[in-house]
């Protein structure tokens, strides 16, 4: 089959805000630059961040990158890597004010600097107490971010292919990578994308879980591409829940309402924090109470037919106090959860929210693979941003308003290290291997093909369940152990999933087909990686590794102080070190993380 | 089932807009998904057309809308955004 060939110095699949951020730095130095995206670049995900983006600017109290970086490896309960650790805090003054002047409408002070506000987890003064950290644009800073950078782009001249799937990653017998496959919506046509560099900014893959706040478009297609190309992905088990998602539809409530007076109760009506925290009671850290809500929920305390989620209750609120301080909240109770809180509580359950795991890479944003005596070799021509990379600056728990820092930070050391390669190398592109496309073509014959294939919908909610019930917040060896063959069950469905729709022109039916095959990769890399780690770690938390004297916590430095790397061929895992030692101030000691 | 995709409305491809309600904010893809699952195969081809521009908003300004808390300042749209605030 005869398949078109589209040259270009460099290919970057996604244009969220790391992708577009890259994309810049390469448009910028004259390359010839693509980028593929599946929605139009304003409508990414990052279009929902609405925290901000730490930087020790310093422009409200005094500040340092310093104690920014110590925060963050504390936040990562030190499996971090402090080289990618300290890159980032050093860079973030920089790329903020890079973002400035391209047109990001930041919230400002009097004196016209950007104005700073606190945000959970960032401190001064190495963990003394709560600083002005964050830049913001009201509640709409990743909105804001798109717009500026998209805007950048198109002044760059950067190429947009919008409403483009890539399929499969292109490499050669040595390992280098040559581009992407990818499908135009509009004609179901496929077409190689080759390029001397390759950049991964697809974005997280929560919709592995069954309650995420993440959008549908979130579905790992760098991981899954990533992964049946034989590159591990690391850290897979550690994915940030955040306790208040609406049952059964995972929109965000959020922690706001517990701060105007909002009570968690289970099916007796018990304000059960009262139990686990005494004194923060519902104000407990956001693992503590999303690890109560699990607790009441396995021990028949839950509400509901199937008594599986809690209740969030400001029905005793002056409801002129909801709809002043909490606006926007009683709206999404009543399209999400059917209820009016002022009325009646509002079913929650802990819904995932980040993944801090992803495409292995070092500070410069290169993929890195084992290979010889090093964990750490360079992929040739291939790079990775964003959610979907693990640097490791989040390792084990990410601290809000770094998410929005890493993409600036790593999408630009991606870009530059990308330029910087290509002129070391020989300038004309590799030939393509005439089996690199099979792949891709091979999976669209099969779904084509298939005849009484497993439904696609009904195979994605089966994996979903699995991941929420034996993968979730708070999880147990059983559980696990029963997951990693149920999810494997799982994954033999998706591999003969079908389609009744076999149309060309935006076939949503194929392309949710298509996104369901990274999806399971990313879902058993997480339950193999998640059922091997045996501590509790940041956001891996094990009923069978409880807080000891000689495990603070549950984590087991001795045993656990490593990255995981999961390989698909052979549902193989490794393992590889933390890195301890920073660019240029003394390693940050290991001790219990406690706020 | 999705309906076929192949056969364009009058310029306006049903699949193309089915795809368009993918979007950045969870609380849309929910609200979409919903109404496309209840309605959209009932949709005449006026009304793909307001749904077509309705969908060219922005993430952030497009749920201020069918939540209640902006205006719908383009005439013509409110019947339709009234049609998914009850769905």
């Amino acid at each position: 089959m005869k398949v078109p060939v589209r040259r270009f110095d460099a290919i970057i699949v996604g244009a969220g805000g790391a992708g577009l951020r890259a994309a810049i730095q390469l448009s910028e130095a004259g390359l010839k630059t693509a980028v593929l995206s599946k929605v139009f670049p304003t409508r990414s995900h990052t279009v929902a961040a609405q925290g901000g983006v730490a930087a020790s600017l310093g422009n409200s109290e005094e500040d340092h990158w310093h104690w920014h970086m110590y925060d963050t490896v504390k936040g990562s309960d030190w499996l971090g890597d402090q080289d990618a650790i300290e890159f980032m805090c050093r860079k973030a003054n920089e790329v903020v004010i890079e973002l400035e002047h391209y047109g990001m409408p930041f919230d400002r002070l009097d004196s016209g600097r950007i104005y700073q506000r606190p945000f959970g987890g960032h401190m001064s003064n190495f963990g003394e107490k709560p600083v002005r950290r964050s830049c913001a644009a009201a509640d709409r800073t990743g909105h804001a971010m798109l717009h500026a950078m998209y805007q950048r782009n198109v002044k760059a001249n950067t190429q947009f292919f919008i409403e483009w799937m890539a399929l499969d990653l292109m490499r050669d017998e040595e390992g280098q990578v040559l581009g992407v496959t990818a499908m135009e919506m509009e004609t179901g046509e496929v077409t190689v994308f080759q390029a001397k560099a390759t950049l991964f900014a697809t974005g997280g893959s929560g919709r592995i879980f069954y309650s995420s706040t993440n959008a549908f478009i979130n579905t790992g297609d760098g991981l899954g591409m990533a992964a049946r190309a034989g590159i591990p992905l690391e850290d897979m088990e550690f994915w940030q829940f955040h306790p208040t998602g609406v049952a059964g539809a995972g929109v965000l409530i959020t922690e706001g309402v517990r701060g105007e007076g909002g009570i968690l109760r289970n099916s007796d009506g018990e304000r059960f924090m009262e139990r686990y925290a005494p004194n923060a009671k519902d104000l407990a850290s956001r693992d503590v109470v999303s690890r109560a809500m699990v607790t009441e929920i396995n021990e028949g305390r839950g509400c509901g037919p199937a008594r599986d989620y809690v209740l969030l209750d400001i029905t005793h609120l002056d409801p002129k106090i909801i709809m002043s301080r909490l606006p926007g909240i009683r709206e999404i109770s009543i399209q999400f959860a059917g209820t009016d809180p002022i009325k009646d509580p509002i079913p929650v359950v802990p819904t995932c929210h980040y993944q801090m795991g992803g495409i292995p890479t070092n500070y410069s944003g290169q993929v890195v693979v084992p290979r010889g005596s090093t964990m750490n070799m360079p992929v040739h021509g291939f790079y990775a941003a964003g959610e979907c990379a693990c640097a490791s600056v989040h390792g084990a728990n990410r601290l809000g308003t770094n998410s929005l820092l890493d993409l600036l930070v790593f999408g630009k050391s991606a870009g530059e290290s990308a330029v910087e390669d290509m002129k070391k190398f020989p300038k004309a592109h590799k030939d393509i291997p005439p089996d690199a496309i099979d792949r891709s073509l091979e999976r669209l014959v099969r779904l084509d093909a298939q005849r009484d294939g497993a439904d696609v919908h009904e195979t994605r909610l089966a994996m979903q369940r699995t991941m929420q019930n034996h993968c979730g917040v708070f999880r147990f060896a059983d559980k696990l152990r029963e997951g990693v063959a149920r999810i494997h069950e799982v994954a033999q469905q998706v591999g003969q999933a079908g389609i009744r729709d076999k149309s060309r022109v935006f076939n949503t039916a194929r392309l949710e087909a298509l996104e369901l095959d990274n999806l399971i990769e990313v879902a058993v890399a997480t339950m193999v990686s998640a059922e091997a780690r045996r501590e509790s770690r940041g956001a891996h938390v094990r009923d069978d590794a409880p807080d000891t004297p000689e495990r603070p916590n549950g984590r087991d430095d001795k045993n656990w102080l490593k990255h995981t790397l999961w390989f698909k061929e052979g549902n193989r895992l490794d393992y590889k070190s933390v890195k301890l030692t920073p660019l240029s101030v003394p390693t940050i000691e290991l001790k219990k993380r406690a706020y | 089932m999705n309906a076929p995709c192949e056969q364009p409305v009058s310029g306006i491809n049903r699949g193309r807009l089915r795809w368009h309600c993918r979007r950045g904010l969870l609380e849309l893809d929910l609200v979409f998904t919903r109404f496309l699952d209840r309605h959209f195969d009932r949709l005449d081809e006026e009304q793909l057309k307001v749904l077509e521009r309705l969908l060219a908003h922005e993430d952030q300004d497009l749920w201020d809308i069918i939540s209640g808390r902006g205006a719908c300042e383009q005439a013509g749209l409110q019947g339709l955004v009234e049609l998914l605030r009850a769905t």
